[in-house]
């Protein structure tokens, strides 16, 4: 699971309000090289929610990201290549990712994360 | 990529090993799914590029054509797991970078507007009654550009005011009427095969700028 599946996903477990973002439980990570697209990452940017990617990189081991962003460190090649890097290049591998309000942890094997909800989560 | 090439390298991809009636899993054959990406690519430069989502994505022969016509990413996401393993044995013989999600699409929990375009072949609402709007409407929530999608002929007038009225849809147009082939499959089969009316939609959803 890439960092850019993480930053859209939330939990919708009933009765919970905000489930954004889950929490990521490391048991693997791995890393896979693809190539940049500046054009991409710049289109993207502002669809991201910033201070979950920062958060999730760190968990996943890579705490190079700045706190803040904005779109002039977009001109910057140094902060695209770290900002694709955390995005596109990291995946969970192995592990969880956990609600923010319940706890409630939905496994990641294999790269896939299993968002399904038991019958009485609905 | 040429029409088709991309169809024969869809031709090549495995198929439904043991189908499940009850979430109506029939194969997009490559024949429809070359043209919905071909369609999506040449007339309105929806997928080059672009994040794309495969809802329901069963094999995955939707998500592997929207790849292998440049989309950027592709997120493809299927309740079940014996389904979501035939895709990802797809994506790697086609050397396709997909990313799976499980999940059941109508309990979807999505932030923000990432995926730009969707698409899918939902079931048909045949077993289970309602499913096919159920698709449409968390499609339509989440992307941010289009939604490419099959329903039956004989349900337009009910697609197009649904999508409109009830879920916000700024455009709803029918690109084109195909013939979808359903082969033997489920023991209730009669035939042997039969053809039946499929309409090719294209949505346009309305993007609601919360960033939540």
């Amino acid at each position: 699971m890439r960092l850019l599946t993480h930053n859209m996903l939330s939990s919708k477990i009933k009765g919970v309000s905000n489930g954004f973002p889950l929490r990521i439980e490391v048991e693997k990570v791995i890393e896979k090289q693809v190539e940049l697209n500046p054009d991409f990452l710049k289109n993207i940017f502002p669809k991201v929610d910033w201070k979950a990617l920062v958060e999730a990189g760190r968990t996943m081991g890579f705490a190079e990201l700045p706190e803040e962003a904005d779109l002039l460190m977009l001109d910057s090649s140094e902060f695209l290549s770290k900002f694709h890097h955390a995005l596109l290049e990291l995946h969970l591998e192995e592990g969880a990712l956990v609600c923010p309000e319940t706890g409630r942890k939905f496994p990641v094997n294999k790269g896939i994360p299993n968002m399904l909800l038991h019958e009485d989560e609905v | 990529m040429k029409l088709k090439q991309l169809e024969s390298l869809l031709g090549d991809l495995e198929q439904f090993s043991n189908p499940k009636v009850e979430l109506e899993q029939y194969p997009t054959g490559p024949h429809i799914a070359s043209r919905i990406l071909f369609t999506a690519h040449n007339s309105f430069g929806d997928v080059n590029g672009k994040v794309v989502a495969d809802f329901g994505c069963g094999c995955g022969t939707l998500g592997a054509a929207a790849a292998l016509m440049g989309a950027e990413q592709v997120i493809a996401v299927d309740i079940d797991s014996d389904s979501l393993k035939i895709a990802s044995h797809n994506a790697e013989d086609l050397e396709l970078d997909i990313n799976f999600l499980q999940c059941d699409v109508k309990n979807l929990g999505w932030r923000g507007h990432i995926v730009d375009t969707i698409v899918m072949n939902p079931p048909f609402g045949t077993r289970q009654k309602g499913a096919d709007m159920e698709f449409l409407h968390m499609a339509l929530k989440i992307s941010s550009q289009a939604v490419y999608s099959l329903h039956k002929t004989s349900t337009r007038d009910h697609v197009k005011r649904a999508a409109l009225r009830d879920f916000g849809a700024i455009n709803a147009e029918v690109l084109c009427e195909l013939r979808y082939n359903i082969p033997q499959m489920y023991s209730f089969h009669k035939k042997r095969e039969m053809d039946i009316a499929v309409d090719l939609w294209r949505f346009v959803p309305k993007v609601i700028e919360d960033m939540q």
